[in-house]
């Protein structure tokens, strides 16, 4: 029993393995892909305080508090070096 | 007389490159490189989860390691030991231990000093604002040359091995079955690996069963040139689709393929012990074949000092980095790993015949042998070791080599394209994916059919593309000097290489200069001038910096210049 138990634990480890070794040369392709998208969902949120007309604007309100953890840096990638809304939220 | 065991061959040479990484590479992370466990990394220092990620140094030796290795490897020796094997082995075993390992080592090292910044942002600081774009047109030369050069490798290897052709494109589509296996289906690795090669194997046996040959002529395009065509379509479309789909799939195949490819040649160099064949040093040479001296250096780029490492070096395995001190294995270890494909491609394509007289029949003239005799070579090896059938083996090398080589062609085409990007930034416009993939493959496929679309070609370019990855070696060399010389350190192991490098460089380029003047090959003529140019301005660049490096301040050891925050806990 203990043997099989320990074959598996080793069948983990190269499962493990070959995991990393299937997901890690492309992981910052991927994440770089999410942060995009995140990106443009943030301008959505935003999209009201940014002048742009937003249907939603009601959701997007609520999921303010959510994303404001993030919007330094979205404003640092953006190529801003101060928050656009300075007198509202301001960040650094 | 009669030639040395290849076993023999094979067990000096990987002596050799272990002598080198327990010894060499020990005095270089001692003296030179001065490796500090106790430094942060950048993974520790801004882990972030996307870039910067501590990661165990076997799991990056082993991407490090199959992203330098490809095709390149097997191709240059295959071509270099119409020189006789001595001087290819010397190159091969010699370059690894004190040039390619310390290169590699080095640029890990250099990157992970400096933030995982890439070779090309380290230029710009070391060597000035000047560094940068020279770095920038270093890097679209090589891109253009690897993307040619291997086209013509594997449309020339799909037609001399016909049976080569399912298996190669099959193995598209395994890779994108074991795509949606994992991402859609859920499976186990284990069981997609196990299944992923049992299909690759299988069509491996499919194609030697069915060879696939185009028609002679189709719109007016000899076979050669009818593949061309059809790398460079898979290659956009394989550029361009989400690298899930394809890619990531395709690199994780070929990353097993690799170990079991190095696998089968040296078993069956063990099991078979051929003789060497080939003369040690070729007293014949067929006529037109170039001078040893330069050619034979720039001929073997991968497998003894290549340039590209530095990229793969600096910028994505210096930012996975967890202790200083694991670069001397990831580094250098990697480079031994592809020294060793280039002994088995030396090994395959000298010892894999019956006579001398056949040799010299496969050996005809420069650039003749390449691939195909590796692959011919191989076979009757693993043919005498493993008892595989010939035709069978035949097929699987030229497989495991289109395969290895195709991948190398579309990440090429993406690397590219990225460049045509940049370069388009700083001319001020902003060009589209799509566009910049057009311009990619326009640019690729009209220097490629200028070489090999009707067969004719052999491979002209292929030294051309050594001489560019040598280039970009020497411009990571010159970098290195400047931050040794400034840290006050011992230079001399990489100034001296450096030189060496250069002159080689600069000296192949000039000879080929005149042969393709004689040839009236206009288009590689102007690329050899571009090449020229490049090369004496990294060498004036090396000069200024490293002068302005000795007149400078030197820095400060790490005891004194490191703060806490800088300091990484040994025990964790």
């Amino acid at each position: 029993m203990t043997l099989l138990a320990g074959l598996r634990a080793r069948l983990r480890g190269v499962e493990a393995g070959l995991r990393e070794f299937y997901v890690a040369p492309y992981r910052r392709t991927f994440a770089r892909a999410q942060r995009d998208e995140e990106d443009l969902f943030m301008m959505l949120v935003l999209s009201e305080a940014l002048g742009v007309p937003n249907p939603a604007s009601g959701t997007t309100l609520e999921l303010l508090p959510e994303m404001l953890d993030r919007m330094h840096q979205w404003h640092l990638r953006m190529g801003m070096d101060r928050s656009p809304f300075e007198e509202q939220l301001a960040c650094c | 007389m009669d030639g040395p065991n290849a076993l023999i061959l094979a067990v000096i040479g990987v002596t050799m490159m272990l002598a080198g990484y327990f010894l060499y590479s020990r005095f270089l992370a001692k003296k030179v490189y001065k490796l500090n466990a106790e430094f942060k990394t950048p993974s520790h220092e801004f882990r972030d989860g996307v870039d910067f990620l501590p990661t165990n140094r076997y799991v990056l030796w082993g991407h490090h390691f199959t992203s330098v290795a490809g095709a390149a490897p097997i191709v240059g020796p295959a071509v270099a030991v119409i020189w006789g094997w001595l001087p290819a082995f010397l190159w091969v075993t010699i370059g690894t231990v004190f040039i390619a390992g310390m290169h590699d080592f080095g640029a890990l090292w250099a990157s992970a000093r400096n933030k995982g910044r890439s070779m090309g942002a380290l230029s710009g600081t070391y060597i000035g604002n000047r560094g940068r774009n020279l770095f920038l047109v270093v890097i679209f030369l090589l891109l253009l040359m690897v993307i040619a050069a291997f086209a013509v490798v594997i449309s020339g290897l799909l037609v001399s091995q016909p049976t080569a052709v399912i298996p190669t494109w099959g193995a598209l589509i395994v890779a994108l079955l074991v795509g949606q296996a994992i991402y859609r289906l859920r499976w186990n690795l284990v069981a997609i690996s196990s299944v992923g090669v049992v299909a690759l194997y299988g069509l491996i046996l499919v194609g030697d069963r069915y060879p696939v040959e185009l028609p002679e002529q189709f719109m007016g395009l000899a076979p050669e040139g009818q593949w061309i065509v059809l790398l460079f379509v898979y290659a956009a479309i394989a550029s361009l689709l989400p690298v899930w789909v394809l890619l990531q799939p395709r690199d994780f195949i070929n990353g097993i393929q690799l170990f079991i490819g190095l696998g089968i040649i040296y078993g069956a160099v063990l099991l078979a012990t051929p003789t060497v064949v080939a003369p040690a040093y070729n007293q014949h040479v067929p006529e037109g074949t170039p001078g040893i001296v330069p050619l034979l250096f720039v001929t073997i780029a991968c497998g003894a000092i290549s340039g590209f490492h530095g990229i793969v070096s600096s910028g994505t395995s210096a930012k996975q980095l967890d202790r200083e001190t694991d670069a001397r294995f990831v580094g250098y270890f990697g480079a031994v790993g592809e020294g060793l494909l280039a002994l088995g491609a030396i090994i395959a394509t000298t010892a894999g015949f019956q006579t001398i007289a056949q040799w010299e029949e496969v050996y005809e003239s420069f650039g003749a042998g390449g691939v195909p005799a590796f692959v011919e070579g191989g076979a009757s090896i693993i043919n005498s070791g493993l008892g595989l059938p010939a035709g069978l083996s035949a097929t699987i090398l030229a497989t495991m080599t289109v395969l290895f080589a195709a991948t190398t062609l579309d990440t090429g085409v993406r690397l590219k394209r990225f460049v045509v990007q940049e370069i388009g930034q700083i001319a001020g416009v902003r060009i589209g994916t799509g566009p910049a993939t057009a311009i990619v493959i326009v640019i690729c496929a009209a220097l490629t059919f200028s070489q090999g679309a009707d067969g004719a070609g052999g491979l002209t370019i292929w030294p051309l593309f050594g001489t560019t990855n040598q280039l970009l070696a020497g411009l990571t060399l010159t970098i290195l000097t400047v931050i040794l010389i400034r840290k006050g350190r011992p230079f001399l192991p990489v100034l001296v290489p450096a030189v060496f490098v250069l002159a080689m460089t600069i000296y192949a380029a000039l000879v080929q200069l005149f042969d393709l003047f004689a040839d009236g090959e206009w288009l590689l003529f102007t690329l050899d001038v571009v090449i020229i140019v490049a090369a004496l301005w990294v060498l004036v660049e090396a000069v200024i910096a490293m002068g302005q490096a000795r007149r400078g301040e030197r820095e400060p050891e790490d005891d004194v210049a490191l703060t806490p925050e800088q300091r990484l806990p040994l025990d964790r």
